[in-house]
C-alpha cells in the first residue's frame, strides 16, 4: 500500500493506506482525530468538513492520495479548551448547539468564511452554512455565534 | 414515619443510594435513568441536585442510562424527563439532605431546625460545625435508606441555582471536537460491521454473491450469517463500508412484499382495515336543522427522524456476559428486547448509554445496538461496532406514521363549535423495543412474532390521539380513532407523536371557523378559552408580534397563529408566524410565548422550544418519506430535504412566568402550534387553504392554479 505524506493541524504525518481511502476514514481510524464526524458519506451534510490548504472540503469522499503534500486542518486544529479559537468561545457563549454532532463541520465552514469575509451579515453567514445541516434547530444560535466571533476577531485584528 | 406521596420515578426506585452517593471527599455522584439526547437534560438534572443538596454544581458528577448503575426510568421521551425524572431526582436529593441533617443533629446534639447546608458543609445557626456530607457519609447507610416522602423540596423563592440559565455541561467537548459520541468509541481490537438488510419482514435470503462483495471491499472481510440475518465484518472500516454499500446489489431475496408510491400518501389509510374506538361525548341527537356545520380533512405524510448521522451500536460478548453501548432512549427496555431476541437472561446483559446525534424519538439507535449484539453473540470475544449507512437510516428507521384527521363541528349562534368530532386514521406511534421490535431480530431463525398492534394508551398521552382533544371550551367533544395495524413501513415515535397533525387540524379548523364568523383569529380563540394559563400565552404572543386584526388576505404575505398545551398536561405554547408565499414559502419571523411552569434552565428550555419550532417548520415546508421501486426512495438529503440555514427565520421566545414549583415538559410543546401557525399564515397569504402537509412547491402551485 502506498505511503501518503501530508500535514495535519500543522504537524507532518505519513499514512499507509490504499489511495482511494477517504480522508475522513484516515483521520478517524488511523490518526485518532475523531472530531471530524461522519454524517452521510456523500457530500450532502457537511459533518466531515476540514480545511485543505485553507479551503473547506468534504473529507468523506476525498481520496487520501489527493491530499498528498497538502495542509489539512480539522476542528481539533482550531483551538483547545485552554486556548479556544474565538469561534469556539463564541459557540460556548451563545450556547450554540443541541446534540452538537453538526458543530465540527459548522466551525470549519465558519472559519473559512471569516478568513475571507471578516464582517459577514446574517444572510451571508447563513448562505455560507447552507451546505451544513443542523437537524436539532440550533441555527439561530449558530448564526449569532459566528457573528459574535467575527466581531471579536475584528477587535483582535485592530489591536 | 409514614410515606407521603412520592413522585412516580422515586416510588418505583425508592432506594436513595440508587440516586445519590458521596464517593470521595468533596464529591457527589447523582444517577438518572434519563439520558442526554442533545436536549440538555443532564445540565438541568445537575441544577436540580445542586439546589436540593446545597452543593456547588462543580462537585457533582452524573451517571445516566446504565443498567448496572442507574435507576430504571423507562424511556427518555414525551417531554417527561424534567417533569417526571427531574422531579424524582429532586425529591431524592431533598430526602438525602434531610437524612444527613438528622444524623448531623444527633452527632452535634442539637435540633435539625438549627442546621443548614452550605456547599456540602453543615452549619449550625450559620456557623460551620466541621461536619459535612462526607464526614457524615460513613455513618449514613445510603444504600439501605429508602425515600419516605417526608422531606419536601425547597420552596421556589429559595432557589439560587434552579431557574437561572446554566451553560450546557456537554457543549465544550462538542465544540472542541472531542470523542463524545458513540461513533467515536474505539474498543480494543474492535471489528467494524455492516448489516445487509432484509428488504421487508419475512423476506428470505435466496443467494449471496460473496465473491462480488469481496471484490467491492478491496480489503479483508468476513461474513456472519444467522438465518436471514447477514452481516459483513472486518477490521478495516473502509473495506467493510465499501462491502456494505455494494452488498444489496449482490444479494437476492424471496418473499419481498413491495410497497408503492400510493401507500406513501395519508389518504391510502382510509381504505385500510382498522381497529376502531371512540372516546368522549356520546353521539349528539340529531342537531337542530338550523344549526350550521363545518367539516374539513387534514393530512400529513410519513416523517423521518432524519438524524444528522446514522445510528451506531457497539457490543462485546465475553465470558457469558453481553455489554452493549447504545444511543437508545431507553437502556432497560432495550435490555429486555435483547434478552428476548438472543434468549439471554437480562442479568447477563449490561446496556450503557453513550451520546449520539439528536434522535427526536425512536430512530435506528435501538436497531443498530441490536445488530451489534446479534453479531457479537456469534463472535464471542470480539468487540463489534455497527454503524448504519446513511441510506440504511433513511430506508429502515421506524418513521412517524402518515395521518388523516377529519374534524366536524356543529356551530352555535356565534359560529363557535358546540359539538366537535375528530376522526383520526393512523398507524401506530409506538413500536419501541421492550417486547421485541428489533429490526435485526426479525431476520433471525424463529423471529419473534410481530408485536400486537397497539398505540400509546391515552393515559400516557395517546399516540395518534395525542392532543386530539382541543383545550377550548366546547360543550361536547369526541374522538374516533382508527388504528391501521398494517402500514407499508415500520412506524413509531417521533417528537410529539400525533400532536403535530392534530394541533395542525384543530388550529386550522378554528381559523376556518373564525373566517366564517368574520372574527379575528386571536379574539375568536380567546372567546372560547377559559384556562387562564392558555389565555396568557395567546395574549402574550399576540403582543410580541404586534398582532393586528383585519389584515387583508391573499396578498402573498401572511400571518397566522397556533396554540396548544402539549398533551393537555405539559407546557403551553402559542406561536405566530409571518411569511411570504410565491412558489415556495419563505418564513420571515416567528414568535413564541410559552408557559413551562417552573423552568429549571431557561436558556436550555428556550433552546428546546426553538429547536422544536425549526424542526416543525421543516416538516411543514419540506418533509415526507417517499416510496418508489418497492421501498423507501427518499434515501439521502436530496430525497429527504430539511430546512437549511438561509431558510430559518429569526425567532423570538418569551416565557410567561408561572407561580408554581411544577416543571412542565417543553421538548415537544412547539411542534403543533408552529405547524398550525404556518398553515394559517399560508392560508392568509394565499386567500385559500392548504390542508395537506407538507406544503411543497408542487402543492402550492397546484393550489394557486386551482384558485
Ligand atoms: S459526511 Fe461528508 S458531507 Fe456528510
Ligand atoms: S446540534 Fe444537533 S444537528 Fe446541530
Amino acid at each position: 500500500m502506498p505511503q501518503v505524506d501530508l500535514s495535519v493541524n500543522g504537524r507532518p504525518v505519513s499514512v499507509t493506506a490504499s489511495g482511494e481511502t477517504p480522508l475522513l476514514d484516515v483521520l478517524r481510524n488511523d490518526l485518532g482525530l475523531l472530531g471530524t464526524r461522519f454524517g452521510c458519506g456523500f457530500e450532502q451534510c457537511g459533518c466531515c468538513l476540514v480545511l485543505i490548504d485553507g479551503a473547506p472540503e468534504k473529507s468523506c469522499t476525498r481520496p487520501i492520495e489527493s491530499v498528498a503534500g497538502k495542509a489539512v486542518t480539522t476542528v481539533e486544529g482550531l483551538g483547545t479548551p485552554a486556548r479556544p479559537h474565538p469561534l469556539q468561545q463564541a459557540f460556548l457563549d451563545e450556547q450554540a448547539g443541541q446534540c452538537g454532532y453538526c458543530l465540527s463541520g459548522i466551525l470549519i465552514t465558519a472559519k473559512a468564511l471569516l478568513d475571507r469575509n471578516p464582517s459577514p451579515s446574517r444572510a451571508e453567514i447563513a448562505h455560507a452554512l447552507d451546505g451544513n445541516i443542523c437537524r436539532c434547530g440550533a441555527h439561530n444560535r449558530i448564526l449569532r455565534a459566528v457573528a459574535k466571533a467575527a466581531a471579536r476577531l475584528r477587535e483582535l485584528g485592530r489591536r | 414515619m409514614t410515606s407521603a406521596v412520592l413522585p412516580p420515578g422515586l416510588a418505583e426506585n425508592p432506594n436513595l443510594g440508587r440516586w445519590v452517593s458521596f464517593p470521595a471527599p468533596g464529591k457527589v455522584t447523582i444517577s438518572t435513568g434519563k439520558v442526554e439526547i442533545g436536549q440538555g437534560v443532564l445540565t438541568a438534572m445537575m441544577q436540580l441536585a445542586a439546589e436540593e443538596l446545597d452543593v456547588a454544581v462543580a462537585r457533582i458528577a452524573i451517571q445516566s442510562g446504565d443498567t448496572d448503575l442507574t435507576p430504571n426510568e423507562g424511556f427518555t421521551a414525551g417531554s417527561q424527563s424534567i417533569q417526571f425524572g427531574g422531579v424524582a431526582l429532586r425529591s431524592a436529593c431533598a430526602e438525602v439532605r434531610a437524612l444527613f441533617l438528622r444524623h448531623a443533629a444527633t452527632v452535634l446534639g442539637c435540633a435539625t431546625s438549627e442546621l443548614a447546608v452550605q456547599d456540602g458543609g453543615v452549619l449550625r445557626n450559620g456557623t460551620p460545625t466541621g461536619q459535612d456530607y462526607w464526614t457524615l457519609a460513613t455513618a449514613v447507610d445510603l444504600a439501605a435508606a429508602r425515600a419516605t416522602g417526608s422531606a419536601s423540596p425547597k420552596p421556589v423563592a429559595d432557589h439560587t441555582v434552579v431557574g437561572r440559565s446554566a451553560a450546557r455541561l456537554d457543549l465544550p467537548a462538542k465544540v472542541f471536537g472531542e470523542a463524545v459520541f458513540i461513533h467515536d468509541m474505539m474498543l480494543d481490537g474492535m471489528w467494524h460491521a455492516r448489516v445487509v438488510r432484509q428488504p421487508g419482514r419475512g423476506a428470505k435470503l435466496a443467494s449471496i454473491d460473496e465473491a462480488a462483495i469481496r471484490r467491492a471491499a478491496r480489503g479483508p472481510i468476513e461474513f456472519v450469517r444467522h438465518g436471514d440475518f447477514l452481516a459483513i465484518v472486518g477490521q478495516q472500516e473502509a473495506a467493510v463500508d465499501a462491502a456494505g454499500t455494494a452488498a444489496p446489489d449482490h444479494v437476492t431475496w424471496q418473499g419481498v412484499e413491495p410497497i408503492s408510491s400510493v401507500q406513501q400518501e395519508a389518504a391510502w389509510l382510509l381504505q385500510r382495515p382498522a381497529i376502531d374506538r371512540r372516546v368522549g361525548a356520546p353521539e349528539p341527537h340529531a342537531s337542530p336543522r338550523n344549526r350550521q356545520r363545518h367539516e374539513a380533512t387534514y393530512t400529513r405524510g410519513h416523517l423521518g427522524h432524519a438524524s444528522i448521522a446514522p445510528s451506531c451500536g457497539l457490543a462485546l460478548y465475553r465470558d457469558g456476559h453481553l455489554t452493549v453501548w447504545t444511543h437508545s432512549q431507553g437502556v432497560y427496555p432495550l435490555r429486555a428486547a435483547l434478552a428476548q431476541s438472543l434468549a439471554l437472561d437480562p442479568a447477563v446483559i449490561s446496556v450503557r448509554h453513550v451520546q449520539g446525534p439528536g434522535c427526536y424519538g425512536h430512530n435506528g439507535a435501538d436497531d443498530a445496538a441490536g445488530d451489534a449484539a446479534i453479531i457479537a453473540a456469534r463472535l464471542p470475544g470480539r468487540a463489534i461496532r455497527v454503524r448504519w449507512r446513511r441510506a440504511e437510516e433513511f430506508g429502515f428507521e421506524p418513521v412517524s406514521p402518515a395521518m388523516v384527521v377529519k374534524v366536524a363541528a356543529v356551530l352555535d349562534d356565534a359560529g363557535r363549535p358546540a359539538d366537535w368530532t375528530a376522526e383520526i386514521w393512523s398507524g401506530t406511534h409506538s413500536a419501541r423495543p421492550g417486547s421485541g421490535n428489533l429490526l435485526g431480530a426479525e431476520a433471525l431463525p424463529n423471529p419473534p412474532p410481530a408485536p400486537p398492534p397497539a398505540d400509546v394508551p391515552d393515559a400516557n398521552g395517546g399516540g395518534a390521539t395525542r392532543n386530539a382533544d382541543p383545550l377550548y371550551d366546547i360543550p361536547a367533544k369526541r374522538i374516533i380513532h382508527h388504528l391501521v395495524p398494517e402500514t407499508p413501513v415500520r412506524t413509531s415515535a417521533l417528537r410529539g407523536l400525533g400532536a403535530m397533525p392534530n394541533v395542525f387540524a384543530i388550529e386550522s379548523f378554528l381559523d376556518e371557523l373564525a373566517e366564517r364568523a368574520r372574527q379575528d383569529p386571536v379574539q375568536f380563540r380567546l372567546a372560547q378559552l377559559a384556562d387562564p394559563r392558555a389565555r396568557r400565552v395567546v395574549e402574550r404572543v399576540a403582543r410580541m408580534a404586534a398582532w393586528q386584526a383585519g389584515l387583508p388576505a391573499g396578498t402573498g404575505r401572511g400571518r397566522g397563529i397556533g396554540f396548544a398545551r402539549y398533551k393537555n398536561r405539559a407546557a403551553y405554547a402559542a406561536v405566530v408566524a409571518d411569511l411570504e408565499v410565491a412558489e415556495t414559502i419563505r418564513l420571515l419571523r416567528i414568535w413564541c410565548a410559552a408557559d413551562a411552569g417552573l423552568v429549571v434552565n431557561p436558556d436550555g428550555a428556550a433552546n428546546q422550544l426553538e429547536g422544536g419550532i425549526i424542526q416543525s417548520a421543516s416538516w411543514v415546508l419540506k418533509e415526507q418519506v417517499r416510496f418508489a421501486d418497492g421501498g423507501v426512495s427518499s434515501l439521502d438529503w436530496d430525497g429527504y430535504p430539511v430546512l437549511r440555514f438561509s431558510e430559518v427565520p429569526e425567532i423570538e421566545i418569551e416565557f410567561v412566568a408561572a407561580d408554581t414549583d411544577v416543571p412542565l415538559g417543553v421538548g415537544e410543546a412547539t411542534a403543533g402550534p408552529t405547524a398550525a401557525a404556518i398553515g394559517n399564515a399560508v392560508s392568509h397569504a394565499l386567500g385559500t387553504r392548504i390542508r395537506e402537509l407538507p406544503m411543497t412547491r408542487e402543492r402550492i402551485m397546484a393550489t394557486l392554479l386551482a384558485g
